[in-house]
């Protein structure tokens, strides 16, 4: 069984969502994870999916993207199977003034600590810049890790808050 | 969360608070004014403020121009001095009317204003005047207990609210403290666009 790992990004429009759906059922691919959102005017698809050879979709996604509408990349991952989730899973959010660098300035930090990003999205509203990262972070980090982001933060002009996720949340 | 329940004042007996009693805006004797309502990323809305005199002048029409400042603003239920660019533990709350909300105390403002007791946590959608553009899930307590004191006199006053009530308070608390419900989002797909605007 083949994975397929599938980008699909295009101006937003009706429809996107059910013609990229049909080309890969028609296909007989099978969505499994994916994120489908949209991103200032634009329509942002991330899947995964289970299924035929990575060229068959290509080719078949390829009428969409003739149009010049969307844009699709199809690459075959190797499925080495659920990572299980290691650590203890906290929320980080940062919001302030936009200016440049603030992901990397701060998801460095968490990369520094051995921090995992398993979520991460980020809002720009008016001069409001908003970064909310869910992270594993390995065991006993975290009142570290929350003083030098509170550092790094403090030289960005930001404010940051490292906090337990809650999981019965929602 | 509990971490951040705060302990009654110190050197205040129990048996000084009260609740609200028959206390109205009018009680301030002043007329309020409308203050312009900062937004984010404006500092002022991440520092915690300072503590108040209650009974000082200025904390009195603080009060009163906070009213003033909610009562204009179309669907707003609670406004913190931070919000109009004063660093102080000040806010103002009305839930009167609103559908979620199960006990109200109508429009009071508190000075110094403390968590006492939290429980029964549970996530709800938050607004608010100064993140104009977003929403958020947080998570607050729907079982509240709040300790402060009331502009003009400064009477101690302890409130027991919960759900909406509860919600609208921690919001402003928060505010107090130079948080924003932004601080608490419950993860990464857990703030939203805006839709609709009152």
């Amino acid at each position: 069984m083949n994975e397929l790992a599938i980008t699909v990004i295009g101006r937003d429009r009706p429809g996107i969502v059910a013609d990229v759906a049909e080309v890969l059922s028609r296909l007989g691919a099978n969505l499994t994870d994916s994120t489908m959102t949209r991103l200032g005017g634009h329509f942002a698809m991330t899947l995964i999916c289970v299924g035929p050879a990575a060229a068959e979709v290509e080719a078949a996604l390829a009428p969409l993207a003739a149009e010049g509408r969307l844009l699709a990349t199809v690459r075959a991952v190797t499925p080495d199977g659920e990572t299980a989730s290691r650590g203890e899973p906290y929320v980080m959010a940062v919001h302030g003034a936009d200016r440049m660098g603030i992901v990397a300035a701060m998801t460095r930090v968490l990369a520094d600590f051995g921090g995992n990003v398993t979520d991460l999205s980020t809002r720009l509203t008016g001069a409001l810049y908003v970064v909310v990262a869910e992270v594993d972070l390995p065991p006993g980090v975290a009142g570290e890790l929350a003083g030098r982001l509170e550092r790094v933060a403090a030289e960005l002009g930001v404010e940051v808050t490292l906090r337990p996720a809650d999981p019965d949340l929602l | 969360m509990s971490g951040e329940v705060q302990g009654p004042e110190a050197g205040r007996a129990d048996g000084e608070y009260a609740g609200l009693g028959d206390w109205t805006p009018e009680a301030l004797g002043v007329a309020g004014a409308v203050r312009p309502v900062v937004a984010a990323p404006h500092p002022v809305l991440s520092r915690a403020g300072e503590a108040v005199d209650p009974t000082s002048a200025e904390t009195v029409r603080l009060a009163a121009d906070l009213i003033a400042t909610m009562r204009v603003s179309p669907g707003c239920v609670g406004l913190a001095a931070p919000q109009v660019g004063v660093s102080a533990r000040v806010f103002a709350v009305d839930v009167t009317g609103h559908p979620k909300a199960v006990t109200v105390h109508g429009t009071f403002v508190l000075c110094n204003a403390t968590v006492v007791e939290a429980t029964r946590w549970k996530a709800g959608r938050e607004g608010c005047m100064s993140v104009p553009d977003l929403t958020g899930d947080v998570k607050r307590a729907s079982r509240l207990v709040v300790e402060g004191e009331l502009p003009g006199t400064g009477a101690p006053v302890r409130l027991v609210t919960d759900g909406f009530e509860a919600r609208a308070l921690q919001h402003e608390i928060d505010h107090c403290a130079g948080l924003l419900f932004l601080d608490r989002v419950a993860g990464a797909h857990a703030v939203y666009q805006r839709k609709v605007y009152l």
